[in-house]
């Protein structure tokens, strides 16, 4: 029976971990590869490293950091940040990552979902959807961090997306994302039901009782960063609440 | 201790870089096959496979290696084929059904059924039966949307669950087969990887299982 997945998440920035990517205040965390060898020793399922670069610079590095957390890592690396071609994608896989996450480019064309399905398979083309919640009481898709509202209901988009080909949707409650305030388990519930890829929640988790709530509303693998950046150990000691709670983990 | 050199068969596969990588790490010099010779000839030959089972064939076909593998599997020769590679040694699959398999291995390839997740993504438990020498109990990582269901005559096989069982992996001699991913199985992979290229490239032990010395 396949098990939870715990994912622990380096946003990076020319190379460098970061923290405070939505907010002000960036901060140098360190080396991705560092913290990447570090989660894979406590026990994470998968790494998932967004590249925010904003320059030219900034994404060429992130080839050479995709590399070096590949030398060091033999769990699986999803890479996502800035991917608008089937031709990033590929430089992407062939520096070292296993799956692609597309988000902006994949709401403007989704035939780049399709492309990169067909090209590299499901399992790898991860569609990676921001949500807000709607004065209505639906969730719309965001996009650019945030700073562009398409009116794309994001339930709609994710079966859409599926169809396209994504074997995955890393779902991110961009509400929730910061806060500590734990997932958007509307959110989450309606997407899961919507699609019959597995589904990542992301987006607000604070402690492991905000994972457990969020994989029995239906996500199939839950994604955080600064709870992991911060305390050392903190993945085993999810599993193991999680365990004693009744789900099955990887050991 | 020399590193063990080690054949790529290019397969126009997506995560060849994590396959590289971790035969590194297993101890192995992984190198590209430039050609069906090198496929022929080499000590130790892995096999990588994520995406279209059609395509693969074709590409393989086209190229000679798919004569190639299949000769090293049927002979027993040190052997190792992940994901698709596992699958292509069929006869058939349900992902491309005009297109014949290897058909090295008795199997047909099927879709998961409709109430399970798919693709199958993530680590899922894996159960090898007494004849297994490679595999050992432990978890694996999976990416699948197809699977074989019954074990093929003649081969030891692990199995695992995914809305009922399936062939996790299957080996004979040398040849070791899997539907997961040893190069993202984290330890547990690194351990059977390197269990079989010091299988592959000892002599002693490669001579007792009918392989060739590296």
């Amino acid at each position: 029976m396949l098990t939870v997945r715990i994912l622990p998440c380096l946003d990076v920035r020319d190379g460098r971990v970061v923290k405070g990517v939505r907010f002000a205040g960036l901060r140098d965390m360190g080396a991705p590869a560092e913290f990447a060898a570090r989660y894979e020793s406590e026990g994470a399922d998968e790494i998932v490293l967004l590249d925010v670069s904003a320059t030219n610079e900034g994404r060429a590095a992130a080839l050479d950091t995709i590399r070096a957390v590949r030398d060091v890592l033999s769990i699986p690396l999803t890479v996502g940040g800035g991917v608008r071609s089937v031709d990033d994608a590929r430089r992407l896989l062939e520096a070292g990552a296993d799956k692609v996450g597309v988000n902006s480019a994949a709401v403007r064309d989704p035939e780049l979902v399709r492309e990169i399905a067909q090209r590299f398979g499901a399992q790898c083309a991860v569609v990676a959807i921001d949500a807000a919640a709607t004065a209505a009481g639906g969730y719309e898709v965001v996009t650019h961090s945030g700073t562009e509202r398409t009116g794309l209901d994001a339930v709609a988009w994710a079966r859409t997306a599926v169809e396209f080909g994504a074997g995955e949707v890393l779902l991110t409650s961009f509400d929730r994302d910061g806060t500590r305030s734990g997932y958007d388990l509307v959110l989450v519930d309606a997407v899961a039901n919507a699609v019959r890829v597995p589904v990542i929640a992301s987006g607000g988790a604070s402690d492991a009782g905000h994972m457990l709530a969020a994989l029995r509303a239906g996500a199939h693998a839950v994604l955080a960063a600064s709870i992991f950046h911060e305390s050392r150990g903190e993945v085993g000691r999810v599993k193991e609440f999680l365990s004693r709670e009744g789900v099955e983990v990887r050991p | 201790m020399s590193a063990f050199e080690v054949v790529v068969v290019p397969t126009g596969t997506a995560n060849l870089a994590s396959v590289l990588a971790g035969l590194r790490r297993a101890g192995g010099a992984p190198r590209l096959a430039e050609g069906p010779r090198d496929v022929d000839r080499a000590a130790a030959v892995v096999v990588p496979g994520v995406g279209s089972y059609a395509a693969a064939l074709e590409s393989l076909r086209s190229s000679g290696l798919a004569e190639a593998i299949r000769d090293r599997v049927l002979s027993g020769r040190p052997t190792l084929l992940v994901c698709l590679g596992l699958q292509l040694l069929g006869e058939s699959s349900e992902e491309s059904p005009c297109v014949d398999g290897l058909g090295a291995v008795s199997v047909a390839v099927e879709r998961f059924a409709d109430d399970v997740v798919v693709p199958q993504l993530g680590w899922n438990r894996v159960e090898p039966d007494e004849a297994c020498r490679f595999v050992r109990p432990g978890h694996a990582y999976f990416a699948n949307s197809f699977r074989i269901v019954h074990s093929p005559e003649g081969w030891a096989s692990a199995t695992s669950v995914h809305g009922g069982s399936f062939v996790a992996a299957i080996e004979r001699g040398a040849v070791l087969a899997c539907q997961f991913h040893p190069e993202l199985s984290g330890a547990w992979g690194l351990d059977l990887t390197r269990r079989w290229l010091e299988a592959a490239c000892t002599p002693a032990k490669a001579a007792s299982d009918g392989g060739r010395s590296c």
